[in-house]
């Protein structure tokens, strides 16, 4: 079967991309216009990334964001791995089914409800909402994430590389920091960059949890546009898809590497054999 | 007349045969229940210094979890596993004297051929010189020298083997336990590595168990040989014992190809036992006394190697010549085996093993042949159960 490309499928592929992409390109642009107005265009300057630096407010914002997403992050990984752990291995026991199935949960509960239940929570407590309360918050439902992850780079897991190490002399938890860690590692940062992003763009559970003092950078993003949308608010959400792009790409390219790298070992082995 | 012996022996090592001789590994009533399954059922077994050791049975057999309990990966049910006097009950995996090689080698991924070695070595906080030198002399030990600096997906499965092999001696383990170490390794590979294993256990004075479902394997490498059946020893022996003295149908027919012929005990005189077959009624002179009493029913078991075939018809009521005709041939090349119909069904064969000694026949045995099967007295075995 050697087609080329029909009408059709470019049609499809044009119109589904725009939909994808079109509001996203349009915002960045913006970003980039010299008037105040923002759908109106002036001509092109960055002088609204200038003006961003100076705005303390959104600078703020963007900090708090950032340490509540990579604690909660780091939380969430330490505790999802572990119930990973806990629901490959353990084999059977009451209520095993129970559990997987709770862990899921979260992933589909409409955050409203998770937001709204929390706060509930944290009102009984009578804790002091903010840095802490969102940080738990997002600790919550990340974990499930990085769990669902991390699960799935441990059923593939020979269990007798651990049973090898503890037969050389390695004491269990010893062993889980030398062998068994090192194996899942690149689901347990998985799990972590999930979580990260997931906090990171949070607004709902956030705006439930939070408290004074502790504004995020989608709250703040949120309730500055709902004052007027300005073109800083833009360059900010443009700076974000630059950042969350050369992940993802980052990301990605070293997958590959690794992978031709391993196949390049592979043919090498099968090579020596003869 | 010499005095006749039952096979080869490999070297002069024989510590099972004395009594006082204590053992080096000992199951002393071990029994190992999965809920409701019985893997192991109250099984005794002494394992001697310096020897090398073989588990065989199918599958299910309960040789693994043999195994297993004495590494300390499972716990006996009941009974005690002692090793080298030491009670083992209670002592994890990590504080054992043993070390095991595992089916599938179990390497750790993200370290080289080095660190694998190393690792067991390390955990004993064997000064780093010390362990250099050992690694070294490991690397060379198993030939992979040129690869000490590679991953273990950058090996090959012979390689990997090795490197296994030498990560679970580096640390002169009391024993060695090997669990199908060779199954992944294509026939001549294995074949070589059996050899290698043979020549480094002598080599390095170490008791080795193994554990296999390949018979020619344990025959192969092993001292001794345990036969398991459904969580029990059926037969502990040399391999040729095994081979030539099987204890019992079950050992007999696991090990090689064998001819079962349902026998009658028509007279017991001292050592010499004469049977009838129960089907074609010929009659077999056998140099072997047995506990059954005359009219029993019992199993006269032939290696198909040790019936002789010629052309020719049996006379009536003639001794251990069985007259036939050929049902089938099976030319293997180094030899054939003939099948003789020797009643009325066709199922009622005896298989014999005919050598290809010259390229050319004159004569050759062929289809619808009649022939005629014949066997000394001491060839064949008596088995009651």
């Amino acid at each position: 079967m050697t087609r080329g490309p029909t009408w059709f499928n470019i049609t499809s592929l044009v119109v589904g991309f725009s939909f994808l992409y079109l509001p996203i390109v349009l915002l960045v642009i913006y970003s980039f216009n010299e008037s105040r107005l923002v759908t109106v265009w002036g001509g092109f300057s960055t002088k609204w990334y200038a003006s961003l630096l100076q705005n303390d407010q959104l600078l703020d914002a963007a900090w708090v964001t950032l340490r509540v997403a990579f604690t909660s992050a780091t939380i969430a990984t330490v505790l999802g791995t572990l119930a990973a752990l806990v629901l490959v291995r353990s084999g059977r026991f009451i209520g095993r089914s129970l559990f997987s199935g709770m862990i899921f949960a979260p992933l589909v509960m409409p955050e409203v409800i998770l937001g709204l239940s929390l706060l509930l929570l944290f009102v009984a407590m009578d804790t002091a909402r903010g840095f802490w309360t969102v940080m738990l918050a997002h600790t919550t439902f990340a974990m499930c994430y990085v769990a669902v992850v991390v699960q799935s780079r441990l059923v593939g897991f020979d269990k007798s590389v651990e049973e090898a190490a503890e037969d050389l002399g390695c004491p269990p938890v010893k062993t889980f920091f030398l062998i068994t860690l090192p194996i899942i590692l690149p689901g347990v940062i998985a799990g972590w960059m999930l979580a990260f992003t997931l906090s990171l763009d949070d607004l709902v559970i956030a705006s439930f949890t939070t408290g004074p003092g502790a504004t995020t950078l989608p709250m703040k993003i949120y309730s500055q546009v709902r004052l007027g949308v300005t073109p800083e608010i833009n360059a900010v959400c443009t700076i974000l898809v630059g950042l969350v792009t050369i992940g993802v790409i980052a990301a990605s390219l070293v997958t590959k590497r690794q992978q031709i790298q391993r196949e390049r070992d592979e043919r090498a082995a099968f090579g020596a054999d003869n | 007349m010499a005095k006749k012996s039952m096979g080869p022996v490999r070297r002069e090592f024989s510590p099972w045969e004395s009594p006082d001789h204590p053992p080096f590994i000992e199951f002393r009533n071990v029994s190992k229940m999965f809920g409701d399954f019985t893997a192991v059922n109250n099984l005794s077994l002494k394992i001697y210094e310096k020897e090398f050791f073989a588990l065989l049975g199918g599958s299910g057999c309960g040789k693994t979890t043999l195994m297993r309990m004495l590494a300390g990966f499972e716990t006996p049910t009941s009974g005690q596993i002692f090793l080298d006097g030491q009670d083992l009950a209670g002592i994890p995996p990590y504080r054992r004297p043993s070390n095991m090689m595992f089916q599938s080698y179990a390497l750790f991924p993200h370290m080289n051929v080095e660190k694998n070695i190393a690792f067991g070595l390390k955990q004993d906080n064997m000064p780093a010189q010390e362990i250099e030198a050992r690694v070294a002399e490991m690397l060379r030990l198993t030939k992979l020298e040129q690869f000490a600096k590679r991953k273990p997906h950058q090996l090959s499965g012979g390689q990997r083997q090795r490197v296994a092999l030498a990560r679970s001696l580096a640390k002169r383990p009391k024993v060695l336990l090997l669990d199908e170490p060779l199954g992944a390794l294509d026939r001549k590979l294995r074949e070589e590595t059996q050899f290698e294993l043979m020549a480094l256990q002598e080599d390095l004075k170490m008791t080795f168990l193994i554990v296999t479902h390949d018979q020619e394997e344990a025959m192969t490498v092993a001292d001794r040989i345990a036969v398991m059946d459904k969580g029990e020893l059926v037969q502990v022996a040399t391999p040729a014992e095994i081979y030539e003295a099987p204890n019992s149908k079950y050992v007999a027919d696991f090990i090689g190809d064998i001819n079962l012929i349902e026998a009658r005990v028509a007279e017991k005189a001292g050592s010499l036992t004469k049977l009838v077959s129960v089907v074609d009624g010929f009659a077999i002179e056998c140099d072997q006394e047995t506990e059954a009493n005359v009219g029993d029913t019992v199993w006269f078991a032939i290696r198909p190697e040790k019936v002789r075939i010629a052309h020719g018809e049996a006379e009536p009521g003639a001794v251990n010549r069985i007259g036939g005709i050929v049902w089938d041939i099976a030319y293997l090349g180094d030899v054939s085996i003939i099948h003789a119909k020797v009643g009325e069904d066709d199922h009622d064969t005896i298989r014999a093993t005919f050598a290809n000694i010259s390229r050319m026949v004159e004569n050759p045995i062929n289809w619808d042949d009649k022939v005629v099967l014949t066997f000394d007295r001491d060839a064949g075995v008596i088995l009651t159960r």
